[in-house]
């Protein structure tokens, strides 16, 4: 029985919390707690791994707990397995990242209760087999990583960021409580079973759904819901902000495949999959728009994180538009796509998290613009950052690649569909993708060159040493995970098909391991194919050859001359191509529409000893026209209602008394 | 069709209506508190009728708490802090008699219209009980809205929750847990308010609630 065993686990990494709050002040401490997370979690993912690729059937559980008529329901199926691996596998990795970069925490006290209880509460969210469980553990979750954001609370952009995370958590669990609501029925059989069979009206079934993406959508980053993430992220200290967009994204994104894949049933209207497909669209190229305009570090990656959601979402999108046609193959193949991209993102958006948390340590520095040359200093960061780097800009034969080609092959099969609109919507889509997949490219290269390349912009940038080896283990444990998924697509997909037969009415893609050079194959021989092996094979061969012609035939007498003459003539390393000048023409072409970017140059006039100034001013749509409105609004309201707060008892009193009788008029006369 | 079970339940119900309209114009507070521990009498003996003819033991255990906290020890309490207080002079007028009875029987009729269309299905006794349960505690409200003086305050939400106990018993169905803990929970604010009437008293020499309107300075902005 994995279950209990699973659920226990998770109670010891509770306890693993308490025990860190009494002994926090120990030196010891944070190698005991991250030791012991590294272990439960390694256990955890071995026995995810296990179910899912046994293909074994799903397991229930329940538990006097929680409510009396409710109990705990807990299920371990294929989709949970999937998620489980997804969380724990981040899990083991940060926490091994955190032996050696959790030594140089300024307050243990702050992060290391609240590590292991995060991690519990999202591999509850997974198990949940009944609202109030999920919820619960939906909220354990949210509480617990606020609490991680709030670690160095006494910087006020932290404290905004924590502030902003939760009202936007509170927000999401509210839409969630309420899409549960619905979901259960007029009866309230809250266990997901029960739910499973209520037949719901399309009204009221569309209206779940938009409930649905509000709360997981906030959640997980989907644009508008969005804000609260890049300022949070980065907020908590590297190995969580590596947990909390590498993984609690995907515990959303479970949350919202759970719902409606499973629970909802097959999908009413054509639209709802339209409606999906396009706010993952619009996610992704926002997402990395913004990340292009960021030059803090961790910022950039967590607008990344907003943009592959987007991505994720579309893939869903397809699915949902797919199975709303009974088109089953191809919706197994868009659901692949997705699942694929979940685990991919988890990978190369951890391993660029601890990556910058390595890189924090060595010079204390977040900002682009004081880094730079840290290739020198640290060679294998840098090499594992590529890594991530190229795997996040969909570079073959990283694991990027594969989850993005398999959704544009999904976009390629939307012309069979029977709706226009979608027809229309989905090569929009797959344009956007495309552009977000480029502007990702141009952000990754802008993010390693500035960082690793050229010369120290600062001080504490030239005094960088290599980190330390629990570190550098944790980053090539993900760097290889990111080469081996890339390179050998095809056991991962036949690893996930138990999780998309489960979604999809029992329809998978083909099993993929019988394929000759385990080449990929998701729709047929003449449509298309990918052998990461293949490209692997060429890229190394072309490199090696290259590097043996350039050196045979180029001279290899060494030459002093001074250092690009021609593009350098100052020495001073201020001189060297900025973030902010790599990003100017992009922010040209887009921003100006997108946030109505702004260029100021302030040229003092001669004799002048000032030096002249180059400001760019941008604004933030979704903020602006989204956001302040209501703000506004919530401030003038509560300003007219002050007055309430100063009233007399009798008033008080008065008021319920009249707000009573009111009501109770309303009955009489209105039946 | 009326049975007598019904007639007895009906005019012990119906008493409460009556007194919660007679401690509206209570203006004394010791003929107040009188007329409270009546009150309070009047709930043990319905509880305790309800008991009888529903077969329900354990609103015997109810009514046995109302007797005994709410129609001697509450009083007692109270007795002992207006005297305490020395404010057993005072008068807490605020309206006229003939308003606030207008009033009181307007709420009547209020709960009436609403309850028994409500409770259509169910059986009479239940039906009247429930029409006067709301009677009391809007009665109750009535009274906490009306008065100054802190005492009274407390006089009226005791009434008010000795009216939503008569809704209890007569609804069947109500576990004794519930019962005993929410007569803890009115114990426990009786004592809370006991030593805050001490404590405000010392702050400002007055229970009257509207010279402590006056000391907050901030309202009226």
């Amino acid at each position: 029985m994995p279950l209990p065993l699973l659920l226990s686990l998770s109670m010891i990494l509770l306890a693993i919390g308490l025990y860190a709050i009494l002994a926090s002040r120990r030196a010891s401490c944070s190698l005991q707690v991250y030791g012991v997370s590294l272990v439960i979690c390694v256990i955890l993912l071995g026995m995810a791994l296990t179910h899912l690729l046994n293909a074994a059937a799903p397991v229930t559980l329940t538990l006097p707990l929680g409510l009396p008529w409710l109990g705990a329901h807990f299920r371990l199926d294929a989709l949970s397995a999937f998620f489980l691996i997804v969380v724990n596998l981040g899990g083991a990795v940060a926490s091994l990242f955190a032996l050696g970069y959790g030594q140089h925490e300024p307050a243990p006290g702050r992060v290391l209760p609240f590590y292991p209880a995060f991690l519990a509460g999202m591999n509850l969210v997974l198990l949940a087999d009944d609202a109030f469980t999920f919820l619960f553990a939906w909220e354990f979750m949210s509480l617990s990583s606020w609490a991680l954001v709030m670690a160095h609370h006494r910087e006020p952009a932290n404290a905004r960021a924590g502030y902003l995370y939760l009202v936007m958590a509170c927000l999401g669990t509210l839409a969630l409580l309420l899409a549960f609501g619905l979901l259960a029925g007029a009866n309230g059989g809250y266990d997901f079973a029960t739910i499973r069979t209520v037949e719901m009206t399309p009204g009221l079934a569309a209206l779940a759904l938009i409930l649905v993406l509000m709360g997981t959508g906030s959640k997980a980053g989907l644009v508008p819901l969005h804000v609260w993430l890049p300022l949070a992220h980065p907020a908590a200290p590297s190995h969580v902000s590596a947990l909390m967009s590498g993984v609690m994204t995907k515990v959303a994104v479970y949350g919202f495949i759970r719902i409606v894949f499973d629970l909802l049933g097959e999908p009413v209207a054509w639209w709802w999959g339209g409606l999906v497909l396009a706010l993952g669209g619009i996610t992704a190229v926002l997402g990395v728009l913004y990340a292009l305009m960021q030059h803090d570090l961790k910022r950039l990656l967590a607008y990344h994180t907003v943009e592959n959601i987007g991505i994720i979402f579309i893939g869903l999108g397809l699915a949902l538009a797919f199975q709303s046609n009974q088109m089953y193959a191809s919706a197994a193949l868009a659901l692949t796509a997705a699942l694929f991209h979940v685990l991919n993102h988890s990978l190369f958006k951890s391993l660029l998290f601890m990556g910058t948390g390595a890189v924090l340590t060595a010079t204390g520095e977040r900002d682009m613009e004081r880094l730079g040359g840290l290739i020198h200093p640290m060679p294998w960061t840098a090499l594992a950052f590529l890594t991530g780097a190229a795997a996040i800009s969909a570079l073959p034969p990283l694991n990027g690649f594969v989850s993005e080609w398999l959704t544009f092959q999904a976009i390629l099969l939307t012309p069979e569909l029977p709706q226009w609109l979608l027809k229309f919507l989905a090569p929009a889509a797959g344009a956007l993708l495309a552009l977000s997949a480029a502007l990702a490219a141009a952000c990754f290269v802008k993010a390693f060159g500035i960082t690793f390349l050229g010369r120290p912009r600062s001080p504490a940038a030239a005094k960088a040493q290599e980190t330390d080896r629990y570190s550098l283990a944790a980053l090539f444990t993900l760097a290889a995970l990111c080469l081996l998924a890339g390179t050998l697509p095809g056991l991962v997909i036949d690893g996930l098909s138990p999780a998309v037969g489960l979604l999809n009415g029992g329809a998978q893609l083909p099993a993929q391991q019988h394929q000759p050079w385990l080449t990929l194959v998701p729709v047929a021989d003449m449509k298309s194919t990918y052998n990461g092996l293949l490209v692997l094979l060429f890229m190394a061969l072309s490199g090696i050859l290259a590097a043996v012609l350039i050196h045979g035939f180029a001279s290899n007498r060494v030459r002093r001359s001074p250092a690009w003459d021609c593009g350098f003539p100052d020495a001073s390393p201020a001189a060297q191509y900025t973030a902010g000048s790599f990003a100017q023409p992009i922010r040209r072409v887009f921003g100006s529409v997108v946030f109505q970017a702004r260029e100021q140059v302030t040229m003092p006039p001669p004799g002048d000893g000032r030096a002249a100034r180059f400001e760019v001013k941008m604004r933030d749509p979704v903020w602006d026209y989204g956001y302040a409105p209501i703000t506004q609004a919530v401030i003038a309201l509560s300003k007219r209602f002050n007055n309430l707060q100063y009233l007399t008892i009798r008033r008080y009193l008065s008021l319920v008394f009249g707000a009573l009788v009111l009501l109770l008029l309303g009955i009489v006369l209105w039946r | 069709m009326h049975s007598l079970e019904f007639d007895i339940a009906h005019f012990l119900a119906g008493g409460m209506v009556v007194i919660s309209l007679l401690l509206l114009y209570q203006h004394r507070l010791y003929a107040l508190l009188k007329v409270f521990a009546l009150h309070s009498l009047t709930l043990a003996l319905a509880v305790g009728w309800q008991a009888y003819i529903q077969e329900a033991h354990h609103l015997y255990v109810t009514a046995g708490i109302a007797l005994i906290f709410k129609a001697i020890v509450i009083p007692a309490a109270l007795y002992r802090i207006v005297r305490r207080l020395g404010i057993h002079r005072t008068l807490d007028v605020v309206g006229g008699v003939g308003r606030d009875m207008l009033a009181g029987a307007a709420l009547v009729a209020l709960a009436i219209l609403v309850m028994l269309p409500v409770t259509a299905g169910t059986d009479a006794v239940a039906r009247e009980d429930l029409a006067f349960a709301l009677a009391v505690v809007l009665l109750g409200l009535l009274l906490m809205v009306n008065r100054h003086n802190a005492v009274s305050l407390v006089i009226g939400f005791m009434s008010l929750e000795n009216g939503l106990v008569l809704a209890a018993a007569g609804a069947r169905g109500m576990p004794l847990a519930v019962e005993i803990s929410v007569a803890f929970s009115v114990l426990i604010a009786l004592i809370v308010i006991g030593i805050f009437l001490f404590r405000i008293r010392e702050r400002f020499d007055s229970v009257d609630m509207q010279a402590m309107d006056a000391f907050r300075g901030e309202r009226r902005r």
